[in-house]
């Protein structure tokens, strides 16, 4: 490993620093709270991690398109204490997916908040809680996979969030049982002070022949500049079929960092959708290792910006096994000044043969001034196997507006369906039905406001 | 005296600098079928694109004259609520838009213009179900995206089938029979026989004689370097057969 690539400069690990002052007093509180050794050496690890790598800067190859340095000089204010954040159940009628007949977790300021929490009745055995109450309850479910996939040896961020964690979701499936109806998991934020800072931290264990849709969405009630830095550990074992939905919409002074890091065993079927409309600046890292044979895993994203937002993906398929499909779709539509980042690195090891990968990112710019870096990265030490990558940046294609024009649509309808088609490739590959008729509301609404907004003709 | 569908006269357009119309004269009564038959680069896709509004073409002379007004003051779904209709000679494939969306969407805007109630859904799937019959065109095309991964067969065929929803008053077939085999070429030739009717007119615009094997066109016009130099009945495109494009013209300039 190449620490010296990501040395970081004084000013930053001056924050750095501050950081770790600022989240002594939850440090203090978490020796109370009785943590078994193996999660308080892991979050050692990570802060001391954290220390030696600091935030990345664009000198970093990974990071060369996305400018953290408002995260790096903001001054972290960890949330803290029982919150009286105000939030009632009625003000959580006006959140997405919250009329899903499976029911959520809501968590406030990263705490959990069982009063607005409601859940569908569960099938035997499945479990599904605060992260905190499951390392009290369940330790021996909880163990063997927290802090197990994910790296903390190269992403800052993730090592900031194993070290000062508060809270998250478990959900645990056993073997053979399926959850019919999906599970929300709810992130509200209602930072009053710039710089709040929360680190959610999500574990979703899909045991073998088990099957569960589960949604994590990031909303704010508030607009001010917070920052939420969040991981999902997600596994899937053998013949598992999962599908995951993160949501980000946060406010537009917000900042979002997410890691999902998704194991998948032989035969298992997983899809992770990323859907980015918020926030000022957001960054999501998928982590997908193709730990098993003949499995597929989809990863499907759709990232509509407007103004200044920046909007990242950042993704490594790690196909360890023989046998395994791997898909990645993006597709982003880019307005006004904001930015798009899509970064694909997919990794065939060696004896992972007959690997099916392929990527696609699709950028679509509605104004002049809107820009998207892609970047597909192959890394193949296989020799039978099938890699596509495809990346496109464009406008809207003059000849398929003058075809629905000449059938009598008006020119800034034909538009419209143009765009809510290209966002329609990606939602489409949603598979619950209810999600995907509400996420296809969401973005047409999105979208409608942005044109408003851009003051399109 | 009938009014005309469609007067072009002395029409002149240009693409980028170049002249490629030169003065085209073509009259269309209703009920009437016409063919504009030439080689490569004659103009004739040009022609249909001016006539449908494609941007890009500088119109340096003349005029059309639709139903009595002008049509290329018109936008092109202007024209469209107004009766216009063009096959497509590469029709365009459009993911993520489904067939009976876009149709219905198409259809609605028109009879809007015409100050007619809009169709719901249910009413406008039995009503596109009865035109899929009609040209015994499979029912899955409308479940799918418009022409997206259809063969070159199906997309001409799905112009067919717009076109017998869209009910149009004056249809313009850009080259609907090139790349079509037999049965496709039966299919297409059916449809627009069928669409015919005494209220209605269709510009036929083709390469090859093979389609007039199938459909009977009342005139026949051949179009050359951007002026039409023959025109006659329906016998003239035989006598193309016997005598290629350049025979014709050949002997069509001698009097000129």
């Amino acid at each position: 490993m190449n620490i010296s690539k990501t040395k970081p400069n004084v000013a930053l690990a001056k924050r750095v620093t501050e950081l770790s002052l600022n989240h002594k007093e939850l440090e203090a509180s978490r020796r109370n709270a009785d943590e078994p050794a193996w999660l308080l050496s892991a979050r050692k690890v990570g802060r001391v991690r954290f220390a030696e790598l600091g935030l990345p800067t664009l000198r970093d190859e990974d990071w060369r398109f996305t400018n953290v340095a408002p995260i790096a000089v903001m001054v972290f204010k960890p949330r803290l204490g029982p919150a009286h954040h105000g939030v009632t159940k009625k003000v959580l009628n006006q959140f997405p997916f919250t009329a899903l007949a499976g029911g959520q977790l809501v968590f406030v300021n990263g705490q959990f908040a069982p009063e607005l929490s409601s859940l569908a009745p569960l099938p035997e055995g499945v479990k599904v809680m605060s992260l905190a109450a499951a390392l009290a309850k369940v330790p021996a479910l909880v163990e063997p996979h927290l802090c197990r996939h994910t790296s903390t040896d190269t992403n800052a961020f993730t090592a900031l969030n194993t070290a000062f964690f508060q809270d998250g979701a478990f959900i645990h499936v056993p073997a053979g049982q399926a959850v019919a109806e999906p599970i929300h998991l709810l992130f509200i934020s209602t930072a009053k002070d710039h710089g709040t800072t929360v680190h959610p931290r999500n574990l979703i264990v899909a045991e073998s022949y088990s099957r569960v849709t589960v949604i994590e969405s990031y909303l704010s009630l508030c607009d001010t500049a917070y920052f939420t830095n969040s991981v999902t550990e997600l596994v899937a074992a053998d013949n598992a079929v999962v599908e995951h939905l993160k949501f980000q919409d946060e406010n537009r002074q917000a900042f979002h960092i997410a890691t999902v890091a998704a194991h998948c065993g032989s035969a298992s079927n997983v899809v992770t959708h990323s859907i980015a409309l918020g926030a000022k600046l957001s960054r999501t890292n998928i982590y997908a290792t193709l730990a098993g044979e003949g499995l597929e895993c989809i990863l499907n994203g759709l990232y509509l910006t407007r103004g200044e937002q920046l909007a990242d993906h950042y993704m490594v398929v790690d196909h360890a096994q023989p046998h395994g499909a791997s898909h990645e779709y993006f597709n982003g539509i880019l307005a006004d000044k904001s930015k798009g980042v899509f970064h694909g690195r997919i990794l065939v090891r060696p004896g992972a043969q007959k690997t099916d990968a392929k990527q696609t990112n699709k950028n679509l710019l509605l104004s002049d001034d809107a820009t998207a870096d892609t970047k597909p990265q192959l890394e193949i030490y296989a020799d039978d196997v099938k890699c596509t990558h495809g990346a496109t940046i464009g406008q809207l294609n003059d000849e398929s507006i003058f075809y629905l024009r000449s059938r009598g649509i008006p020119r800034e309808k034909a538009r419209r369906m143009l765009i809510h088609a290209f966002a329609g490739e990606i939602i489409d590959r949603v598979r619950c039905a209810a999600v995907r008729q509400e996420l296809d509301r969401l973005v047409w609404d999105r979208l409608e406001q942005n044109q408003q907004i851009a003051g399109n003709p | 005296m009938k009014q005309p569908i469609l007067a072009i006269q002395n029409l002149s357009a240009a693409v980028e600098g170049r002249q490629i119309l030169k003065g085209i004269n073509l009259t269309i009564y209703p009920g009437e079928m016409h063919a504009i038959m030439g080689p490569n680069g004659s103009g004739k896709s040009t022609l249909a694109a001016i006539l449908a509004g494609r941007e890009g073409y500088q119109i340096t002379g003349g005029e059309v004259i639709y139903c009595g007004q002008d049509l290329l003051a018109l936008d092109p779904e202007e024209r469209a609520c107004e009766g216009v209709f063009l096959a497509f000679q590469y029709p365009v494939e459009i993911p993520g838009v489904n067939s009976t969306y876009f149709l219905k969407a198409a259809y609605n805007e028109i009879r809007k213009h015409r100050g007619l109630p809009e169709l719901d859904a249910m009413d406008f799937l039995t009503f596109v179900k009865e035109k899929v019959k009609l040209l015994h065109l499979p029912e899955d095309l409308l479940k799918r995206p418009v022409n997206y991964g259809f063969s070159g067969g199906e997309k001409k065929r799905n112009e067919i089938f717009q076109m017998a929803v869209l009910e149009p008053k004056f249809a313009i077939l850009d080259e609907t029979d090139s790349g079509l085999d037999i049965d496709a070429l039966k299919i297409v030739a059916h449809g627009v026989t069928t669409l015919k009717r005494p209220d209605n007119a269709q510009l036929v615009i083709t390469h090859y004689q093979r389609l007039l094997n199938f459909i009977v066109p009342d005139f026949v016009h051949v179009l050359y370097d951007g002026r039409i130099v023959k025109s006659g009945g329906k016998e003239l495109a035989f006598e193309l057969e016997g005598t290629g494009y350049d025979g014709m013209i050949n002997a069509a300039a001698v009097p000129a």
